[in-house]
């Protein structure tokens, strides 16, 4: 257990450590975008962003800004040697066809069985709106979640069933939060795992289950063994 | 079957467009988007259009423009909501414009399927949710699919980057996203360029759209952008 909770750059560190060498990865927008501030050098990271490249680069600034070369979020960016462009049918036929090892997404809720929420707060004024969401989450070969654990009046984001609209079902393997990283997802049979902890941060899985209302199975010491 | 034709104005370019016609406008926010053609199909005046586009307009311009002035009947995208997305929001607030919310994924390959001839396909995005409520689903191989249907549309409106003089196109970095899609899906393809090149000119195997899909070009000088991007 480290002494306290990971503020959002070593949450995005911590995201980073596990990515493994050589990967191509999907960041989404907002908190996941930090993690490529986190890959070592030499990491042989490729990013992809769904608007249709491979090869992204660091944000643009000054005379590098090129209204034609913009991310998922529409911030302009930079190409890398070796980047390569592609239409949005290619950019999606190659983040379904799990070619993508893996995506780190933003999420409202993620549910133990491993749905996510994260398109829509189900407010019924709100004005709808998915991207690529939808797509990202069932497509990579590892959905990872980056999230607070807790939403700001203190409810569990973690929970045993997903109360606001599903963005996918069963999609989510592993949640990293500022005070745990948890894995999630179902079993070979499609029930729902009893959630298993990694690793927490200035909280003890004792508390956490407390907190979360959930049962979670401690298996911490397995992975520092 | 008809050739390429290349036109002066953009004017002539969009006047084939009819008063309730389905438009597929290329572009992921503004980039890509082909705001030459938007301008001329607003001073055309078609009204009670069905507008394909990722997004539903940003700022004042273009699609954006297109909206407020109400000329757009119903919209199919998958981001409607952005921080500058002011006219569509208070066109879906008064009821004064349907929306067909799409992930993209789906967007893409719905358009990608109907230049394709593909009747339908069964897709895992969505299965599950809301947006696949009421849809026909298939598990295959242990896996849930949703049935999804092409997208047709009787123009698209496209930005490339250059066009030869057969109409073949290359688009620049990320501003190619649903052009090559929408140029092959539409009955009637209209395309903005920066630059047209004589035939020959562009590396064959570096063409992203054959002419084959183009009906009409028009070359629109660099500077129309300006300040307007």
């Amino acid at each position: 257990m480290a002494d306290a909770p990971l503020s959002k750059d070593e949450l995005a560190a911590r995201v980073a450590r596990d990515i493994p060498h050589g990967s191509y990865v999907n960041l989404g927008i907002g908190l996941p975008t930090l993690v490529s501030d986190h890959l070592p050098e030499g990491s042989g990271v490729t990013l992809h962003t769904e608007n249709g490249m491979l090869g992204m680069g660091p944000a643009a600034v000054g005379d590098q800004i090129d209204t034609d070369l913009v991310n998922a979020g529409k911030i302009a960016v930079t190409e890398l040697p070796g980047a390569s462009y592609f239409s949005q049918a290619d950019s999606f036929a190659m983040m379904r066809g799990g070619h993508i090892d893996v995506c780190v997404l933003g999420a409202f809720e993620v549910s133990v069985g491993g749905d996510l929420a994260n398109w829509s707060t189900g407010a019924p004024d709100a004005i709808p709106a998915v991207g690529g969401a939808m797509d990202l989450a069932v497509g990579a070969k590892a959905s990872w979640v980056m999230m607070n654990l807790f939403t700001k009046d203190g409810s569990p984001k973690l929970v045993r069933e997903c109360t606001l609209p599903l963005t996918g079902v069963g999609c989510v393997s592993r949640v990293y939060s500022e005070l745990a990283v948890i894995d999630v997802g179902r079993d070979d049979s499609g029930e729902p795992i009893t959630p298993r902890v990694l690793e927490t941060f200035g909280v003890s899985v004792a508390e956490l289950q407390d907190r979360l209302g959930l049962t979670l199975i401690d298996a911490t010491r397995e992975v520092q063994s | 079957m008809t050739l390429t034709r290349f036109v002066e104005t953009t004017r002539e370019a969009v006047a084939p467009i009819t008063d309730g016609a389905t438009v597929m406008i290329s572009g992921f926010g503004t980039a890509g988007q082909p705001i030459a053609l938007i301008d001329a199909l607003i001073d055309h005046g078609a009204t009670d259009l069905t507008i394909v586009n990722n997004n539903a307009g940003n700022g004042d311009e273009g699609l954006a423009r297109l909206i407020q002035l109400g000329r757009v009947r119903k919209i199919l995208c998958s981001f409607p909501r952005q921080s500058d997305s002011w006219h569509f929001d208070a066109a879906y607030r008064a009821g004064q414009i349907e929306l067909e919310l799409v992930p993209q994924g789906n967007l893409a390959e719905r358009i990608r399927a109907a230049g394709a001839g593909i009747g339908a396909f069964y897709t895992p995005t969505g299965y599950g949710t809301p947006l696949a409520a009421g849809k026909e689903t298939r598990r295959i191989d242990g896996r849930d699919y949703v049935l999804e249907y092409p997208i047709h549309a009787d123009v698209a409106l496209v930005k490339a980057h250059k066009a030869d003089g057969v109409g073949n196109l290359v688009y620049r970095k990320t501003a190619r996203n649903f052009g090559p899609m929408m140029a092959a899906a539409a009955r009637h393809t209209i395309v903005e360029v920066a630059e047209i090149v004589p035939t020959g000119a562009i590396d064959p195997e570096a063409v992203v759209t054959p002419g084959i899909y183009v009906d009409t070009v028009v070359q629109v000088d660099p500077s129309y952008y300006e300040g307007r991007l």
